[in-house]
């Protein structure tokens, strides 16, 4: 089948493409502060590290909590940072609000002006999150988009987009599913992915 | 201190202007009659601190829902259906429609 002599396309290195502006500032910046003394690369690296910390099994955790905890929930409704520094989580300074579906209402998390997204809770974003489709469709058309996700809800039940336009995010308390009145805490957590505290998929058991 | 003038399920038409700068409110708002959820805070303007100007005092920042059909007259979907937005204050106008 591949005997035919011809070249792969190759996914071009990183450094293959020239830098930018904004890339060669931010170098330069970096050099002339360690030069300086001002940081060294060692905290750098650390507040990378600090940056990464966050991912979505914290925010699983969180909600397995406010499943088994009502008192914890009311807290975390109330400010999800403050409640989160009891599961050990630093969520940061920007302002996370969680917002709780019920059988009357799905939430759905979408940043359309650029991609704010709860990272001090979840990490980083996925992909799909800052591509332009899901921006733009899931303020319009957000069944469709949630279809796209093999998430089918019934037809009277409210989707209730949440455009996070300023300095404030937000982060989808999803319903507990059936079949889990016998799971622990941790068994829970397990139920929850990244994409049913965006609002896109809905927990299950695993299998 | 600056204190919010609108209220929970207040009414509001979001101003139908196009000013330059760094504006974080969305055209597909602009224009549109929503009802205020809650208050979200007091927070800085973007529109002063994209120019560096962080001597302003906060401004308060609104949730504001809108039916989808305010927004997107052809919506399919249940008229039930909602978007809210983060909205601050100096961009919000009382209005008679709910």
């Amino acid at each position: 089948m591949h005997d035919h002599p011809h070249g792969h396309p190759t996914q071009p290195d990183l450094e293959d493409a020239p830098f930018t502006e904004y890339q060669v500032m931010a170098l330069a910046l970096e050099e002339l502060l360690i030069d300086k003394g001002l940081i060294t690369a060692d905290s750098m690296r650390q507040g990378i590290e600090a940056m990464d910390a966050p991912r979505p099994a914290h925010g699983a955790r969180l909600v397995a909590r406010c499943w088994v905890d009502p008192a914890f929930e009311a807290r975390v409704l109330q400010s999800t940072n403050d409640a989160a520094v009891e599961l050990g989580l630093n969520l940061g300074e920007t302002p996370i609000h969680a917002v709780k579906n019920t059988l009357e209402v799905h939430h759905v998390i979408v940043c359309t002006l650029c991609s704010c997204y709860p990272a001090g809770l979840l990490g980083e974003k996925p992909d799909w999150y800052k591509s332009r489709a899901y921006r733009s469709r899931v303020v319009r058309e957000p069944r469709a988009v949630l279809e796209d996700f093999g998430t089918h809800l019934p037809a009277d039940m409210e989707v209730r987009v949440h455009d996070s336009t300023a300095e404030r995010r937000y982060v989808v308390i999803p319903l507990r599913p059936q079949g889990t009145e016998g799971m622990t805490e941790g068994e829970l957590a397990t139920c929850v992915t990244r994409d049913c505290l965006i609002g896109v998929a809905l927990p299950r058991i695993p299998r | 201190m600056s204190t919010a003038k609108f209220a929970a399920g207040q009414p509001v038409r979001v101003r139908a202007a196009f000013p330059l700068g760094h504006i974080r409110t969305p055209y597909y708002t602009r224009g549109c009659v929503g009802t205020i959820e809650s208050l979200a805070g007091l927070d800085p303007n973007p529109e002063h601190l994209a120019y560096g100007r962080h001597d302003q005092p906060p401004v308060p920042l609104y949730r504001v829902r809108f039916q989808q059909s305010a927004l997107w007259p052809a919506y399919r979907g249940n008229p039930q259906d909602t978007v809210v937005v983060d909205i601050f204050e100096h961009w919000l106008e009382a209005s008679d429609h709910a």
